[in-house]
């Protein structure tokens, strides 16, 4: 291989470059992305970063005295593949061939069907989004959340801690059931009563009323909620138009084997646009978490410079952690598979204790709040089982 | 030197946070060895004695950054600089730490918040 092009210049991008040059590949290698911004991290961007509490120039993932020896293309958007000779068309009507191709062009945010383009009206992915976000928050006043997922909840958490008067919308019975599965989110649910958070679950939101600038969320049940700022936290959907017809399958995102490999040879996919097949439950599933991002790209390295030859390394289970209301919580494994949580350490009232959910007798997820030694001897032994199922299938 | 803990109290394999400002994590290795380095990751806010130990490298809880408990030094990312690593002596049963006189390297939000208690 001379030449290893990598579409997407953030955290799965840059790991993949890392992966590259550690295991030996010493050709050109081209990193492409769509943002003007060297890679950076996402998870302050609702956290720290927006609390004020962290430069920007924290955000940055690469380190000062990093040898990657990579021609980087920022500001490119790649709008298409070519597969016969791996030619990627950029939307400024260039295109950049190569003999590799990793596929790490991530998710955007999901948005409302109606009332875009008021003012006051955000979502929270990149930089810019959190720099305009953070300005809106500092005219403080009432904040709206939509949606009950993780990046809602913890700009709730941030912006209550700036003094705002927050609401959180929630389709879901409880936030987080996504995620965490209905008995595990039940446990957390109440972070935000706890903090003053008013949370609103089992209600889809009609529509955004307004002039030049939002007013107000207008709730399916008739209900309408006055807002200054709203924003709209309802998941993100993986960035992979540019590659439809280009012989590289899709299925949410793009579907992978269990070591990134595509459908198309010297093409791989990581990151939270990439379902990798995943053997300890037998389907292909897409996972949008940070770890994800990190770990996973030395297999998909791996793939690509093996031509597939090499068996990939099992994949750790899906492992994320979030910091809301000054708490931290970990989670990792399958929620959808189980059918009983236990508390096995501390009490769900405390806010600080461990769960875990179980199959049958086996344990198919765990959760921490606050308690971040005893989750990670649970999050190894889930790892140790899943590679014992995934043999036995 | 600052009297840590009893050696006896911390079996191999395991870890012991030293409540100091910053804190410090004392580590027994699998070998016999004991090392101390300073217990906040310079990533963000986790406590490094929380951590996965094997070998003479420890795994951070949170993003799993790698430190190398002799020297302090980042084996795998997201870290970007090192911990400080303290000299430990062992006397009598008795673990003594030497601090470093190096400044340490602590994440962005603790020395924002640190700096805010300075202030206050
Ligand atoms: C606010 C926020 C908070 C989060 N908090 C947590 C957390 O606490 N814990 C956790 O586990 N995870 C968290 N995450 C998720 C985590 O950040 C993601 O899983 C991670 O960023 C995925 O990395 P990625 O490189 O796959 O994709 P991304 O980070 O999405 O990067 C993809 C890059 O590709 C670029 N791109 C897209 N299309 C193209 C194209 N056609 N051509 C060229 N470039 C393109 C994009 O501009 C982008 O820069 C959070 C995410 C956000 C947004
Ligand atoms: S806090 Fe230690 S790696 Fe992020």
């Amino acid at each position: 291989m001379r030449t290893v092009a990598i579409v997407g210049a953030s955290l799965a991008g840059l790991s993949a470059a890392r992966a590259l040059r550690s295991q030996g590949y010493d050709g050109r290698l081209v990193i492409l992305g769509e943002e003007a911004h060297r890679p950076y991290d996402r998870p302050p961007l609702s956290k720290e970063f927006l609390a004020g509490e962290m430069p920007e120039s924290a955000l940055a993932l690469e380190t000062d005295d990093e040898a990657l020896d990579a021609h980087w293309m920022l500001g490119a958007r790649a709008v298409g593949l070519d597969r016969s000779d791996r030619a990627i068309r950029l939307s400024d009507g260039g295109t950049v061939r190569a003999d590799g191709v990793v596929v790490a062009t991530g998710a955007a945010a999901r948005t409302l069907p109606a009332g875009g383009g008021l003012a006051g009206v955000h979502v929270l992915r990149t930089l810019d989004d959190a720099r305009a976000l953070r300005e809106d928050l500092a005219r403080g006043g009432t904040l709206v959340v939509v949606g009950g997922g993780f990046i809602g909840a913890e700009v709730a958490s941030t912006a209550r801690a700036l003094g705002l008067e927050v609401t959180v919308v929630s389709a879901t019975p409880t936030p987080l059931a996504g995620p965490l599965g209905p008995g595990m989110s039940g446990l957390v649910s109440t972070l935000h009563a706890d903090h003053g958070v008013r949370l609103l679950c089992g209600t889809g939101v009609r529509g955004l009323s307004g002039g030049d600038r939002v007013e107000a969320v207008l709730l399916e049940d008739g209900r309408r909620l006055a807002a200054d700022t709203v924003v709209v936290g309802v998941g993100a959907r993986p960035c992979v138009e540019w590659l439809e017809g280009s012989g590289v399958a899709l299925e949410d995102g793009v579907r992978c084997d269990a070591g990134g490999g595509t459908s198309v040879p010297g093409v791989v996919a990581v990151g939270d646009c990439a379902a990798w097949y995943d053997p300890a439950v037998g389907a292909h599933r897409r996972v949008e978490h940070w770890t994800g991002a990190l770990e996973r790209a030395a297999a998909a390295v791996t793939t690509l410079l093996s031509g597939g030859a090499s068996a990939p390394e099992p994949v750790r289970a899906p492992y994320f952690w979030s910091d809301q209301y000054g708490v931290r919580l970990q989670f990792a494994g399958y929620s959808a598979e189980a059918d009983r949580v236990t508390i096995e350490e501390g009490a769900a009232d405390d806010r600080s204790f461990l769960a875990v959910s179980w199959r049958a007798d086996r344990p198919v997820a765990v959760l921490g709040v606050n308690r971040a030694r005893p989750f990670m001897r649970w999050r190894r032994r889930l790892a140790t089982e899943a590679v014992q199922r995934a043999g036995s299938f | 030197m600052i009297p840590v803990c009893r050696l006896a109290d911390l079996p191999r394999g395991e870890a012991f946070r030293f409540e100091n400002i910053p804190p410090i994590a004392v580590f027994h290795t699998d070998a016999g060895e004991v090392y101390a380095i300073d217990d906040t990751c310079t990533h963000q806010d986790a406590s490094l004695s929380d951590g996965w130990l094997e070998g003479c490298e420890v795994e951070c809880p949170l993003h799993a950054s790698k430190f190398d408990l002799r020297t302090g030094r980042v084996d795998a990312p997201p870290a970007k600089l090192p911990v400080r690593a303290h000299q430990v002596v062992v006397e009598d049963g008795m673990i003594y730490v030497q601090l470093s006189q190096d400044a340490p390297n602590l994440p962005p939000c603790v020395a924002h918040r640190l700096a805010g208690e300075g202030a206050a």
